[in-house]
């Protein structure tokens, strides 16, 4: 698979403090890339160096195998948290203004933003104004002027704040979409369910350096906490392996010794006629390992 | 920018303004029924020769026998002022005058009704009734000037050819203080809602800043061509309906071309500066504010107009028309008082294009460090170690 973002050991500094310290990550052709971190992490600063909007100090910056220059820039969409448009332009007139600066030709930029408007449901606001819109609804329109000249690597920082479930499920369905079609798409929020649930890959930074980089899958894999989720009927009584049973609302924790296996654990409950609805692996949610990462990282 | 509704009111309704004063004085004109009220004067000759030519225009000179008679004529408002002509008046020249009115001088219209009324009774039966109308009448010179050939000029002179330019001037003056607010507030807002970075995602620094100064350029352009192609038929106009010192307002094609070189120059030169200002502050209000400083540069000739009008050749007024700031505004009003040199609207171009020039490279430099600086104001040493690291 083709690298869309490769970045060799950047850094930045600002006159008091180092906003990126040595960051190195890559991410690939059709891939949702999760960038989270606390406050003040660097992730806006490795975003705006992505953007060629900021040079880096040292370190290298390719987008599309290339250094980000003005003819790059066309295959760049971004869309920065608070919402960057004009408000007395009219929607359809914003979309295709966006548009052109990506270089795309007039026509075809009308032709494109009606056919967005269109399956976002948003074509009956083409001709008001930017200010006429409800917060949602003009969230929508900035996710349109960010991909309407089809950017091969879109950058989105908190893309569903403000987003009813409606939009935001509306929003996560083109975003598959893209994916499906082969763009890069970087995500930066503080949302982790919708980091879990959307992102194939995540980098986690703190201080400006990387401190978590790999699948979303590996990741929880290898922070589990050799635990295991049992919903049951029955009495469960002692079980061997098992070195304390936490009570949860539907179910109960087994926290295992560490030597003990989950197969030997549902043998054990299978054979004392315990009748088992539910028994699976814990793996603690990425919101978990954020703060206990963060947590160790700042120490 | 020049679809929002200030710019384009701005660069019509001066013309609008200008055509709206003409109908206005026409209908005032019309309208107005002239009221002709006789002004009484009083007057006491203790010389006993001034008996003739009471009638003065509007004013009617009435004798009194003593001073007590006039004075009293004054108190119950049989007239409005008195005036003694003292039996010494033909040695000191003295005329004591006497008035309820508190007045800085006497009315010019009274002082020279009186003149006119003295020197008639003083010349009368000496010199012929024509040469008394002839002294009376004050002096008409009419200044005719030549080109270097002998042949009459096309270019006269006069108020004429000066209040086209100082019109101008004042355009100027408030097209860069609107236009200057215009790009700070877009700024401000464009780094306040960051809209700034989904730009700077499309385009370089250098594309954004040059194209935010060439489109100010441009506008300025606009009302400025709006405003000389509107002028000879609004004069022409005015000329025909009002006459007077309208009648005799001329705009030579050398000025025309002055006046949108020097027009377009000093927007862009605004431009640069306001950009280079809304990069460095956090709002736009603190822009603005920021800005106020050298939009009142250009106001500079402005202030001092009478002394660039008197003297359009002194060293004051040169330097004013060679320093990039007051440039624009100093050339224009000079160029009504006078024919300012070859020269030096060679130098003062030059020197306003390279202030651009090195003024927008220089503005690309800061705005790409401290454009995305939000809310924080840098101090000068962060400019210039910036300035200096770039």
């Amino acid at each position: 698979m083709v690298n869309v973002v490769e970045i060799k050991h950047i850094v930045k500094s600002y006159a008091d403090k180092v906003a990126v310290d040595d960051l190195s990550f890559s991410i690939a052709q059709g891939e949702i890339f999760g960038l989270i971190g606390p406050n003040g992490a660097g992730k806006t600063t490795t975003i705006k160096m992505m953007m060629d909007i900021m040079k880096p100090d040292s370190g290298e910056v390719e987008i599309l195998g290339k250094t980000l220059g003005e003819a790059t820039k066309d295959k760049l969409g971004y869309m920065p948290e608070e919402r960057g448009l004009y408000k007395k332009q009219r929607v359809l007139d914003t979309i295709v203004y966006f548009a052109t600066l990506k270089g795309m030709n007039p026509e075809l930029a009308t032709q494109r933003a009606n056919q967005l408007l269109e399956k976002t449901g948003m074509l009956p606001n083409a001709r008001k104004k930017i200010e006429e819109l409800s917060k949602g609804m003009s969230q929508i329109i900035q996710f349109i002027v960010t991909i309407v000249h089809s950017p091969e690597l879109i950058i989105m920082d908190e893309p569903f704040s403000g987003l009813d479930p409606v939009n935001t499920e509306l929003l996560k369905n083109m975003l598959f979409d893209l994916r499906q079609q082969g763009k890069a798409i970087i995500m930066s929020t503080h949302q982790m369910n919708q980091i879990e649930e959307l992102c194939d890959r995540v980098l986690m930074m703190n201080r400006g350096r990387s401190v978590l980089y790999g699948g979303i899958k590996e990741i929880k894999a290898k922070y589990r906490n050799n635990a295991v989720h049992l919903d049951y009927k029955g009495e469960l009584g002692k079980i061997p392996g098992v070195v304390e049973q936490r009570k949860q609302k539907d179910y109960v924790e087994l926290m295992l010794d560490g030597k003990t296996t989950p197969q030997e654990v549902l043998k054990h409950l299978l054979s004392k006629g315990i009748i088992v609805n539910r028994f699976e692996i814990a793996t603690p949610p990425l919101n978990e390992i954020f703060i206990k990462i963060v947590g160790e990282s700042s120490e | 920018m020049l679809r929002r509704p200030g710019f384009i009111i701005m660069t019509l309704i001066i013309p609008l303004v200008f055509l709206l004063g003409i109908v206005v004085f026409q209908i005032i004109n019309g309208a107005a029924t002239p009221s002709v009220s006789v002004t009484k004067i009083g007057y006491v000759d203790e010389i006993g020769a001034f008996t003739q030519y009471q009638e003065q225009g509007e004013i009617h000179f009435t004798s009194y026998a003593t001073v007590t008679d006039a004075k009293s004529a004054l108190i119950n408002s049989s007239i409005k002022e008195y005036f003694v002509i003292d039996s010494t008046y033909y040695t000191t020249g003295i005329i004591n005058f006497y008035t309820l009115e508190k007045q800085l001088t006497p009315p010019t219209e009274t002082v020279t009704a009186i003149k006119r009324f003295m020197t008639s009774n003083m010349l009368d039966g000496k010199v012929p009734q024509s040469e008394i109308d002839l002294i009376n009448s004050s002096l008409i010179v009419v200044a005719t000037r030549l080109a270097d050939t002998g042949d009459i000029s096309t270019e006269q002179g006069g108020y004429g050819d000066l209040i086209v330019p100082l019109i101008f001037a004042i355009l100027l003056y408030i097209s860069i203080v609107f236009s200057s607010s215009y790009l700070i507030q877009g700024l401000g807002d464009e780094k306040e809602n960051r809209l700034i970075e989904v730009l700077l995602s499309s385009v370089s620094t250098r594309q954004l800043i040059t194209g935010k100064v060439l489109g100010i350029g441009a506008a300025g352009l606009v009302s400025v061509l709006v405003w000389v192609i509107c002028a000879p038929f609004l004069l022409n106009y005015a000329s025909s309906s009002i006459g007077g010192i309208l009648g005799m307002l001329t705009i030579s094609p050398s000025f025309f071309a002055l006046c949108i070189v020097y027009f377009v120059l000093g927007y862009l030169l605004f431009a640069v500066i306001s950009t280079c200002v809304g990069a460095i502050t956090p709002s736009a209000r603190e822009g603005q504010q920021l800005a106020v400083i050298f939009t009142l540069s250009a106001a500079v000739p402005l202030w001092f107009s009478s002394l660039l009008i008197m003297y359009p050749n002194s060293p004051v007024s040169i330097f004013l028309s060679i320093f990039p700031l007051t440039a624009p505004v100093s050339v224009m009003v000079r160029l009504g008082a006078t024919d300012v040199a070859v020269w030096q609207i060679a130098v003062s171009i030059g020197v306003l294009v390279v202030t651009i020039v090195v003024g927008l490279l220089l503005t690309i430099k800061i705005t790409r460090t401290f454009l995305l600086m939000y809310g924080k104001r840098p101090n000068l040493g962060e400019i210039i170690r910036s300035l200096r690291s770039s």
